[in-house]
């Protein structure tokens, strides 16, 4: 059953127009920086708002399973025990305990959409679909592309292509934009950073190259990752080597320190080997916009 | 910004309001002196007359457009005729903290010996007040509505362009043959015409005179100016002579003389110019853009020195009436784009030497601002329906970003034929995070005044003037009569009529029955020490139980308030005619009838409505925590309400966590919206005024839901006692957490074009607008929401640590304005609760 960890509207960073994303729980990759830690795993998990909580312990006596206690003035759950009902989250009057991810309706979803039809038409926006990582959830996807594609609906899916050429093919056909991620160039790094390596990723944006398909390549940019002259050299090398290059503008998208706050609500650790990674400066974001200029290749940046 | 303007600005800015005694000095003279000589409106046009000829004619340097209220910039009169200051109030205007109006020991007492004692027992305000009923008087000092016109004069007016094509000679011709017209053989009130009509054509010659007094004072100081440079030529002379012996050495000083003399020739050059248009306008119809620009300046000036008017006056679509002169002018070569900006920069610095006329008592608490509220409108359409976007429009909105200063307001107006890089460009200056312009639908609020009964053409040429409420411009006295504070009507009727904070009964006592709450008779009606047995709300078995006595609360009150509200129109149009406004507004002249006397071709009187948040997210808590999911009984609800929360913070974070609220596009909170508005419509609408026209409603607060708020207990959404209510008719603070979009669709539920205006606030941080691509979303947006007939917007573009560090360090943010509700105010000329307000709206970002 695939999860949805959220569903944002007024999203004007991912595809044209004013758009709603909606957020599948679940991804192959791993990457350190990950903004959305939550949409990694493609169960259901619980999150602690340690802020919000005013540690009334109603969660505590609303677990069917007592999977949760009160020690050292903490609210902590027994992941042994934790079934992920969700009834601590209904007995918290704070909004403190959440569960991220809920099986919603292919009709839930569409009625949320098509509430924003309104502003896709006055803006050009539409809905973009984004993770975690929608294409492991190709039926629930299929779906929605179908549905939005038949009320006209602009289609942005916004995925890491570490998928099976055929299934990277199949979505490209049912949407009108691809926003697709380059993290690393250098196959080891990608391994090092995101748990997989960078081949097959590659070799599925050479496919939407050759076969016409329409993408936007973006690259998160972290200092101290992949920001650096010989990556972004690469970078821009190999989208220079594909076919109609000169009509892709290339996104940049700095890096942000907001995970942090959603691993400690996950209860999870935070980039734990202490890799150094910053925000990148407008001076390195300058350069690398040289860089691909220099390729003959638009390159923006927020 | 050319220099003058930046002078100009400079002197506006810095200057303190003080408060001149001068205009109550001539006018108690002239009371004293003339009282009972005349009928009414004659004698107020002869105390305007009087008012024009004696009082001190103000031209500052560098100047173009010229003319004060006062003796100079920023010096406000009084008005005692309406309410006379005490020696307290001036007092406490004098040494105030923020809204402080100077004065000097001397005037106070001067004011205590020659004016106060005239006016005793004799203003409008006494008037007013000895008239009321102590229903009344229970529920206004209870804060459940405040009264517009306890102080200052009916307002809100906006022309329409008939000043660019007469003048005050020809206004007076219209008058003369209406009166020549005069049947007093059939026509029973030609006695009250004639004395009308007489009384505008003498408001016409004290008009026409005060800009004669302008002309002949700037050939005074163009004479002194000559004089000047002779004596500098003389002195050059000598120079000159030495020069010779120098040997040209110092040359340099010689050219510098020569450009002060260059300067000083150009000033006696402008002087000259601004009395040859002092002496054309008002009393002829302009010719030149320059002319146009003062015949108005002369008018607003005209009719905030007869009265008070409640929102000073306002030019209305002042790019469209420019936009003839400007392309005129350009093409003949006679002005430039420069040159027109200059002047139109010269217009908003004299709007802004005027702050509003101080108020006393609980209405100083309503509004504390020294806005008054000209809010110029940009783009719209024209009266035949094409777009009345212009280069003038977009030369208005290089002014208003130039200068961002407090006042005027300005406005841009969006129909369907609005092109879009107009829309982008207003955006462009929202986004630099002034608080304007604001943005009206004007497809949407055409057919508000057609709906209301105005013809489509004089629909068009209208808009919306002070904050958000719609008019016909030039046509129509469309008077504000006072705020209504709906939730502070929620919690008599959950109190059965009783204010908690007071105890007294200041609503209605209602008995519930099985079937619906029914209305105790007239005869029962609680009486204000009567003490019969009441119900407590935990009587209440259903939902619509609770929601039926709300409404017989909300129409008791709003009874009340009417009754008053058609008095005091009576003693306007009795006592205190605005003789020279009437001049100018159709059709006042044909129906020799003043402005405030059904003159006007339309007559329209609005309530405004707030804190539709605050109530809509509380009767939602009610119904969903109370009723539908039981989650906790009326009885514990209400003990923690009265107990501001503190005996059940458990119910508290439940209900501000776990409630349906208003404007996150959620049908079950929005219906509960949709439903206190439709019945508030019908609790106002169609309701009679006194000039055989009605009532109708309006939904804004100004800065009232702060007022409102502070007199108002917790409210079962969870707000604490004492807090801002909500604005207008945006979402509670904070209560929206589904973006922007879904505001505006739960905005766009409530059927807009009933009322005479909406107000939705928004609060974007500044990287929601950072690229050229995020401004054309915005501009999206605002489109996406007038699809759904919305009535206007407008955008905070602030983010809270701005605002938090403003607070620590006022002094490095002197110029940060921001939107209020309905107009732009100095952060840091905002009292503590009101920064406040602000800070608790809802921060609409993205990463």
């Amino acid at each position: 059953m695939s999860l949805i960890f959220d569903i944002k509207k007024y999203s004007i960073n991912d595809g044209p127009g004013i758009r709603l994303t909606v957020f599948f729980k679940g991804c192959p990759l791993n990457c350190i920086w990950c903004h959305n830690p939550e949409g990694i795993s493609p169960k259901k998990e619980k999150m602690h708002n340690r802020n919000k909580c005013i540690k009334c312990k109603s969660c505590v006596g609303h677990c069917p399973n007592s999977a949760l206690a009160m020690e050292y003035d903490e609210i902590i759950t027994d992941a042994n025990l934790c079934v992920g009902c969700g009834q601590c989250t209904e007995a918290c009057p704070t909004g403190a305990l959440e569960i991220s991810g809920a099986e919603l309706s292919v009709d839930y979803i569409m009625k949320e959409i098509k509430k924003e039809s309104f502003v896709f038409d006055q803006s050009e926006g539409g809905v973009t679909f984004c993770g975690g990582e929608p294409l492991m959830h190709r039926s629930l996807l299929m779906e929605l592309l179908d549905k939005c594609g038949e009320l006209r609906i602009h289609r942005a899916v916004d995925t890491s292509l570490y998928a099976t050429e055929s299934l990277v093919r199949e979505i490209a056909q049912n949407c009108e934009l691809i926003l697709a991620d380059m993290k690393h160039m250098d196959p080891a790094m990608h391994k090092k950073y995101t748990g997989e390596s960078n081949e097959l990723i590659l070799s599925n944006i050479r496919m939407l190259a050759n076969e016409g398909f329409t993408f936007t390549p973006r690259i998160p940019l972290i200092e101290g990752i992949n920001a650096d002259e010989q990556n972004i050299t690469a970078a821009a090398r190999f989208l220079a080597s594909l076919p109609g290059f000169e009509e892709r503008t290339v996104e940049l998208l700095p890096y942000h320190n907001v995970a942090k706050g959603k691993h400690e609500k996950l209860y999870t650790n935070y980039n734990p080997d202490n890799i150094p990674m910053d925000k990148p400066s407008p001076e390195t974001i300058a350069r690398c916009i040289a860089i691909f200029d220099s390729y003959g290749i638009e390159a923006t940046s927020r | 910004m050319t220099e003058r303007i930046s002078r100009l600005r400079k002197l506006s800015v810095e200057t303190e309001p003080t408060l001149s005694i001068e205009r109550a000095l001539i006018e108690t003279e002239f009371y004293k002196e003339n009282w009972g000589k005349y009928p009414i409106p004659v004698l107020r046009s002869l105390n305007f007359m009087e008012i024009c000829k004696k009082k001190t004619i103000y031209i500052g340097d560098d100047e173009l457009i010229v003319g004060e209220r006062g003796p100079k910039p920023k010096a406000v009169p009084t008005f005692p005729e309406l309410t006379c200051h005490s020696v307290e109030d001036l007092e406490v205007l004098n040494s105030r903290e923020l809204q402080r109006y100077t004065i000097s020991r001397e005037d106070i007492e001067t004011y205590a010996k020659e004016v106060i004692p005239f006016w005793e027992g004799k203003t409008q305000r006494e008037r007013i007040f000895s008239h009321v009923p102590d229903e009344w008087r229970a529920a206004y000092e209870a804060g459940l509505f405040t009264e517009f016109m306890e102080q200052r004069a009916p307002g809100h007016t906006a022309l329409d362009g008939k000043i660019y094509q007469m003048g005050m000679l020809d206004f007076r011709h219209q008058i003369e043959q209406e009166i020549a017209k005069l049947d007093f053989l059939n026509d029973p009130e030609a006695t009250d015409r004639q004395e009308q009509l007489t009384a505008m054509a003498i408001s016409c010659d004290a008009v026409i005179m005060f800009a004669e007094r302008h002309a002949r004072l700037a050939e005074e100081m163009a004479l002194e100016v000559e004089a000047e440079i002779k004596k500098l030529n003389a002195g050059e002379g000598f120079q000159n002579k030495s020069d010779e012996n120098l040997n040209g050495k110092i040359s340099g000083d010689i050219s510098s003389e020569s450009q002060d003399q260059s300067k000083l020739k150009q000033r006696v050059a402008e002087l000259r110019k601004i009395a040859e248009v002092c002496r054309w306008v008002p009393a002829n119809a302009p010719r030149t853009f320059h002319e146009a620009l003062q015949m108005y300046w002369f008018v607003h000036l005209g009719t905030i020195t007869e009265l008070n008017g409640w929102d000073a006056m306002n030019p209305g679509h002042l790019d469209q009436h420019l936009a003839p002169f400007y392309e005129k002018e350009v093409e003949a070569g006679t002005l430039n784009r420069d040159e027109a900006k200059e002047l139109l920069s010269c217009l908003w610095i004299k709007v802004n030497n005027h702050p509003a006329p101080p108020k006393v008592g609980i209405t100083a608490r309503e509004s504390g601002t020294y806005n008054d509220f000209t809010n110029i409108n940009i783009g719209g359409v024209r009266a035949d329906g094409s777009d009345g976007v212009s280069e003038v429009s977009y030369i208005i909105l290089e002014v208003v970003e130039e200068l961002h200063i407090l006042q005027p307001g300005s406005s841009i107006h969006i129909s369907s034929r609005t092109p879009e890089r107009f829309l982008k460009a207003g955006c462009t200056v929202i986004s630099k995070g002034y608080g304007y312009p604001s943005i009206f639908n004007a497809d949407a609020y055409i057919q508000e005044l057609t709906r209301q009964g105005k013809s489509l053409k004089d629909a068009r040429e209208g808009g919306c003037s002070g904050c958000i409420e719609v008019g016909a411009f030039g046509k129509e006295a469309y008077l504000l009569t006072g705020y209504l504070n709906v939730p502070k009507i929620l919690e008599i009727t959950l109190n059965n009529g009783v204010d908690p904070s007071t105890g007294k009964q200041v609503g209605l006592k209602i008995q519930p029955d099985s079937e619906k709450a029914r209305v105790v008779s007239d005869s029962e009606k609680a009486g204000f020490t009567k003490d019969s047995e009441t119900a407590g709300p935990a009587e209440w078995k259903s939902f619509e139980e609770l929601y039926s006595a709300f409404v017989a609360q909300i129409n008791y009150i709003t009874d009340l308030k009417i009754r008053v509200s058609n008095y005091i129109d009576r003693m306007f149009a009795k006592y205190a005619p605005a003789t020279f406004l009437s001049v100018v507004i159709d059709d006042c002249i044909k129906k020799g009838r003043d402005y405030y006397n059904g003159g006007p071709r339309y007559n329209t009187n609005y309530i405004q409505c707030t804190g539709l948040g605050t109530v809509t997210d509380s009767l939602a808590a009610i119904k969903w925590h109370v009723f539908d999911k039981r989650n906790f009984t009326m009885e514990r609800l209400m003990k923690a309400v009265n107990s501001n929360f503190a005996a059940d913070e458990i119910l508290w974070h439940t209900i501000v966590n776990k409630t349906p609220f208003f404007g996150n596009d959620n049908d079950y909170a929005d219906s509960i919206a949709v439903r206190v508005y439709e019945d508030l419509y019908s609790a106002i609408e169609g309701k009679p005024n006194t000039k055989g026209e009605c009532f109708h409603l309006n939904m804004l607060s100004t800065t009232c839901h702060v007022y409102f708020g502070k007199v108002t207990g917790a409210t079962p959404n969870g707000r604490r006692a004492g807090a801002a209510i909500s604005d207008g008719t945006s979402p509670s603070q904070g209560a929206d957490t589904h973006g922007p979009t879904a505001v505006i669709r739960s905005l766009g539920k409530l059927d807009q074009l009933k009322s005479g205006g909406t107000l939705l606030n928004l609060r974007f941080l500044p990287s929601l607008v950072k690229t050229e691509s995020d401004i054309a979303k915005l501009a999206s947006l605002v489109r996406s929401y007038f699809t759904l007939n919305g009535h206007h917007v407008q955008f905070n573009i602030v983010d809270t640590a701005t605002l938090r560090d403003a607070q620590q360090r006022p002094a490095e943010y002197r110029d940060l304005l921001v939107r209020m509700a309905g107009y732009s105010d100095y952060f840091n000329d905002m009292n503590r609760d009101l920064q406040e307000e602000i800070i608790s709206r809802t921060e609409n970002g993205a990463i």
